[in-house]
């Protein structure tokens, strides 16, 4: 039920992103979601792709700062509501959220990336309500 | 081991005596050829006959970097440009560079003290030796490669850089002692452990280190990478080059080798000569040199000198690591700044990584430094309150250290140069506008 995301530090400056993604292009690593923190200083990308482990050795040995980082994959429906009622879940069961990103793919659901204090809770928490989670062998491919 | 027990275990009183002889020849040397010197000493009303014992010193006048410069390059030689074999010049980051000239005599009294060096951390001709420090116009090189051949050891004059064979021809011919910058050696260190060589195919056992500030944290940094012992080397291409003092396996300061380079320390504002075990400014008069002898040459270096007798035997005075270059002193907001103290923090903390870069800048009227810092990859989270969170611990110890608020960035590791020769650790702007 838990997903591998990869997490990379990245200096803000013009030009080091567009690096990181011509590397994972080489390597024909397909990216299924993104998503950027950022600060005045420094950005924290996270993203979903295709064969992590790979992707992190390839960005590691050019240079990146990456860790992988264990997040869920939360399936939603597609309309008005249908991200509250799971999140009114999580805030039901007092599940503090790191952070989340979501993206839709068109059809009638939504995904939803989240990382949690607790992951083997939040985990709990979202089976224990039926919600159902990505899974680890076809997320990669999304 | 002492390598010359005769001068460095000389009764104080016979040294007194010696640099007094020396230093009233040395006077009457420079008054003769050197006419920036003859003019300087009939200015203050002195001859060479005042200058009697090495009490007369402090009649003498002082010489400084600037002095160097006015007389680029040959100025200040006191023999015939025909008897100087050798010609060492400093980067001239501000302005034109200094020109050292050796003769045949100064080459061999450079090439003792540097065997005397390496003799005291037990150095012999067992050792091989890989001088990692720059060869050219820097002193590092040559300095060592010619102190090291005199006492027999292998030398592999290998130079700064090209990090890949550095590592090979150590594990190749078995190196056992290292000679290049503490940043270099740190550097080295850490790309033995990237290359995943086994520390076990690696002989070396000690380091000489030097040519620039370094703090003792980043000796036990050192030390830990490269699993040797590391020393400390001391010098400036103004008095001879690496080889002025040097560590003992006492570790307890650098013994200056006084029969050559006579040492004070001064108040850097009034010039008032300090007695020993007091910080100050250090001052040096190499008075056996021949081609270009300094009188009272002020170095910029802070540091203290202690005159008991060291566990080793020698009787030389021994000097502080340096607490600064003057010139790599910043002065922030009113606050006296060395790079040093920053590496100290840095060093302590285990996430990040003893490499940074310190810019100063002024907005506003008002000077702002920030340290950039490398964040050690393994500790790296991907979580920004954890990182707001290092941050902030980083920028609280560095404000209990230098007594100032510095901005912390954090930069992803590698990025800051790795230098293969002195590090530049700081950028100041200010000088710019």
């Amino acid at each position: 039920m838990i997903i591998k995301q990869l997490s990379v530090f990245l200096d803000n400056r013009t030009g080091r992103l567009a690096e990181l993604t011509g590397i994972l292009a080489a390597n024909d690593i397909n990216i299924s979601a993104f998503s950027i923190a950022d600060t005045a200083d420094y950005g924290i990308l996270r993203m979903i792709v295709g064969r992590p482990e790979l992707a992190a050795e390839v960005l590691k040995k050019h240079g990146f700062a990456v860790k992988i980082t264990e997040v869920v994959g939360m399936i939603v429906p597609h309309r008005p509501g249908g991200l509250h009622k799971a999140l009114q879940v999580i805030s039901d069961s007092n599940v503090a959220i790191d952070y989340m990103y979501a993206f839709a793919t068109g059809d009638c659901n939504a995904t939803a990336i989240i990382r949690a204090e607790s992951m083997q809770k939040l985990v709990e928490v979202l089976q224990e309500h039926k919600l159902e989670l990505l899974k680890e062998g076809d997320v990669y491919q999304l | 081991m002492i390598w010359n027990e005769h001068y460095e275990c000389m009764e104080r009183e016979s040294l007194m005596k010696l640099q007094g002889t020396r230093l009233k020849d040395m006077v009457e040397r420079v008054y003769y050829s050197v006419p920036f010197y003859r003019s300087k000493l009939q200015d203050q009303g002195i001859e060479p006959g005042d200058i009697q014992s090495i009490d007369d010193l402090k009649k003498l006048p002082f010489t400084t970097k600037q002095d160097l410069r006015d007389n680029y390059p040959f100025g200040l030689f006191a023999t015939p440009r025909q008897d100087v074999v050798r010609l060492h010049a400093s980067s001239g980051t501000t302005g034109k560079s200094t020109v050292v000239g050796y003769t045949h005599n100064d080459i061999m009294m450079w090439s003792e003290v540097v065997a005397r060096s390496l003799t005291m951390i037990g150095a012999t001709r067992d050792d091989i030796i890989q001088v990692a420090y720059g060869y050219g116009l820097f002193t590092g090189g040559l300095g060592l490669h010619y102190g090291a051949e005199k006492i027999g050891a292998s030398v592999i004059p290998i130079s700064g850089g090209n990090t890949k064979k550095q590592l090979q021809l150590m594990e190749d011919f078995g190196s056992t002692l290292l000679a290049c910058t503490p940043s270099y050696a740190a550097f080295l260190g850490e790309a033995l452990a990237e290359e995943k060589i086994d520390p076990a195919s690696i002989k070396l056992k000690a380091g000489i280190f030097g040519a620039e500030p370094w703090s003792e944290e980043m000796r036990s940094q050192i030390e830990k990478l490269l699993r040797i012992k590391a020393y400390d080397i001391y010098g400036l291409s103004e008095i001879i080059g690496p080889g002025v003092s040097m560590e003992c396996h006492c570790q307890n300061g650098m013994h200056i080798f006084e029969d050559h380079f006579i040492p004070e320390i001064i108040n850097p504002d009034t010039c008032e000569v300090l007695p020993y075990g007091e910080l100050g400014e250090l001052v040096f008069t190499p008075a056996t040199k021949e081609a270009m002898p300094l009188i009272r040459y002020r170095t910029r270096d802070l540091t203290r000198l202690h005159a008991d007798k060291c566990e080793c035997g020698r009787t030389l005075v021994r000097m502080e690591k340096c607490v600064g270059r003057s010139d790599d002193m910043l002065i922030i907001r009113g606050v006296n700044v060395f790079p040093s103290q920053v590496e100290s923090v840095l060093l302590e903390m285990s996430e990040t990584k003893p490499h940074y870069l310190l810019v100063v800048d002024r907005r506003n009227n008002l000077d702002i430094l920030e340290v950039q810092v490398e964040v050690e990859e393994q500790f790296f989270s991907d979580e920004v309150k954890e990182l707001e969170n290092l941050r902030h611990r980083i920028k609280a110890n560095i404000a209990s250290v230098l007594g100032l608020h510095a901005d912390i960035r954090l930069v992803e590791p590698g990025t800051i140069e790795r230098s293969m020769g002195k590090a530049q650790r700081v950028i100041d702007r200010r000088k710019l506008q």
